[in-house]
């Protein structure tokens, strides 16, 4: 078991590295998420005025739904890894030595985990400075980098296993354009649940983007449901069981492809 | 334990093609072994095969004498292989890739770190140790490559088309070190090469691989001597009916084989000057053309030839096209 992980943990490290290494992804990874807070941030800044809109900063509202969005978006891409490892080889030489097979796809995630705390944890700065101010302190924004995380860790699974069944990087790039606005919007990430159509209300009560969105925004809102914000918890970490499981089987089936 | 890997009758398809059509093989512990075969003739299959990398639609294998199929993570403990492609992760230095590896391994601190120095000093990496991947040379990469195949210093090492890509110096330098490996450290090794030469220089025991299946096996001399004599290759002007060819060079004594592939006449002499004017007339006197003669003595293209049923280079060109 301590074998298992540590091999984990090496798996992480190289990815890790490789991420520091790349200045001008680590910017973009940064500043991405922040040209969305502010642009908008200042886009939508007069949603506050519409009748029925609880709260007065849109910023304050915004930040949670940028930090789950950012996390569907970096997510996505994380089977490219498994992609280049594919082509270049590594990932055969990889498999003929004793490692644990589920290091593989448990380092790559958790990998993908941490970023994308580091990542939510800027968020929040940024929209602190942009006059935000977040309720519950630690706990409330402890919950939201839980859950970017949870959703997160998630996405990235499912990216892992489309890579390895996949094989190529075209049908990755497809099926992350093709997913994340839609699931983004089909959420109360920008608007209020009360303000959107019925139909998009339907739609959000089954859409992990908009668990995570209605967790993160309780849990650092006046006015904190715990229980939703329980229950959202529950549900998205199914929801990573049920990734990481497709992860694992989409693993074997590489193996048996080779 | 006398064979450090021994297959029986592995056979492996993959969609329509048969990579493996009952391939048998055996090597002996702390020796040099060539598989020798034209581009898909199945030699990287039957190394996935081996390395438990895949697992054949039938047959059985072991290695360092523990079956292949169900023990495969006592082979991998035992095992390094060198794969055809790189392997190594680009954007790490090759320290990190060596750690790594190592890692993989269950081998950690001082231990691991002694080791890595050793095989970076021994494949002369130590300056480059800490220099990404990316900035290495091919022929830096490829001894990274085998210098990650040594790390956890395997029983027996897989060398999958070892120098395919390098320029000469780097084939010689590797070439020995490939040798001192099987002389200083008795390691045993399975190399799959497309040159002959590579074969016949490294290799105390070869077999040749077509379509899926071993043609010849044997040291490569006793491969050669069993050609008893040169070989003469006519190229004719037209393809002509292989009877008549057959009847034709019947009355030429010289010759001790004959066959017939397209317009290419193959034979064997064992005199090879005297045999050559002895065909031309033959083929004269019947009113065949003739665009071409040659002959050639004993080499593993000769041995390819005879057991293949067609020349090296056709095969692989046949093969990749």
């Amino acid at each position: 078991m301590t074998a298992a992980l540590r091999q984990t943990w090496q798996i992480n490290l190289r990815y890790l590295r490789a991420f520091i290494r790349q200045p001008a992804w680590v910017a973009i990874a940064l500043v991405q998420p922040v040209i969305w807070l502010l642009l908008f941030g200042a886009l939508f800044k007069s949603v506050v005025d519409i009748p029925g809109f609880e709260g007065t900063s849109y910023i304050a509202f915004l930040t949670p739904g940028v930090a789950v969005m950012t996390a569907v978006m970096s997510a996505g891409w994380n089977g490219m890894g498994f992609i280049e490892d594919m082509r270049r080889g590594v990932l055969d030489r990889v498999l003929v030595t004793p490692l644990w097979r589920g290091a593989l796809n448990a380092g790559s995630l958790l990998y993908a985990i941490i970023t994308l705390a580091l990542q939510v944890l800027i968020i929040v700065g940024i929209g602190m400075l942009a006059g935000a101010s977040f309720k519950n302190g630690a706990a409330g924004v402890a919950v939201l980098v839980l859950v970017a995380c949870l959703l997160g860790g998630s996405v990235a699974a499912l990216s892992n296993g489309l890579a390895l069944v996949a094989k190529q990087r075209e049908t990755l790039i497809g099926a992350v354009t093709f997913v994340t606005l839609p699931i983004t919007f089909l959420s109360f990430t920008f608007m209020q649940k009360s303000l959107v159509p019925d139909w998009v209300q339907s739609v959000a009560r089954f859409n992990p983007v908009n668990w995570a969105v209605e967790a993160g925004r309780s849990a650092t809102g006046a006015h904190a449901d715990w229980s939703l914000v329980g229950s959202r918890i529950g549900f998205l970490v199914l929801l990573l069981l049920l990734s990481a499981t497709i992860a694992t089987r989409a693993f074997n089936a590489y193996q048996r492809s080779i | 334990m006398e064979h450090a890997i021994v297959a029986r009758g592995l056979r492996k398809r993959y969609g329509k093609v048969q990579a493996l059509d009952g391939l048998d093989l055996s090597v002996r512990r702390g020796t040099i072994f060539g598989l020798l075969g034209p581009n898909g003739a199945g030699k990287s299959t039957t190394v996935k095969i081996l390395t438990t990398l895949s697992r054949p639609d039938d047959g059985e294998a072991s290695v360092a004498g523990v079956d292949v199929l169900a023990q495969p993570q006592r082979v991998r403990r035992a095992i390094g292989v060198v794969g055809q492609r790189p392997g190594s992760a680009e954007e790490a230095t090759g320290r990190e890739n060596l750690v790594l590896q190592g890692e993989l391994y269950g081998i950690t601190g001082g231990e691991l770190r002694r080791r890595v120095d050793e095989v970076l000093e021994r494949f002369d990496l130590r300056d480059a140790a800490d220099r990404p991947v990316r900035t290495y040379s091919g022929g830096m990469q490829r001894r990274l490559d085998v210098a990650m195949g040594l790390v956890h210093q395997p029983q027996v090492l897989f060398l999958d088309e070892p120098t395919t890509g390098l320029d000469p110096e780097v084939r010689a330098a590797l070439w020995s070190e490939i040798e001192r490996l099987a002389r200083d450290e008795q390691m045993t090794i399975l190399l799959t090469t497309h040159y002959l030469e590579e074969a016949d220089r490294l290799a105390s025991d070869l077999a040749i691989v077509d379509r899926g299946r071993v043609v010849a096996e044997g040291s490569p001399d006793a491969l050669k001597s069993e050609l008893q004599g040169d070989s003469v290759h006519v190229e004719l002007a037209e393809a002509e009916p292989e009877a008549r060819i057959q009847a034709v060079l019947a009355r030429v004594r010289e010759l001790t084989r004959v066959s017939v592939d397209g317009r290419f006449v193959h034979t064997s002499a064992t005199h090879g000057a005297t045999a050559v004017p002895a065909v031309l007339a033959a083929f004269e006197s019947s009113g065949v053309k003739v665009a071409s003669v040659s002959m050639a003595r004993p080499s593993l293209d000769e041995v390819y030839l005879r057991h293949a049923g067609r020349r090296f280079e056709d095969a692989d060109l046949q093969e990749a096209a």
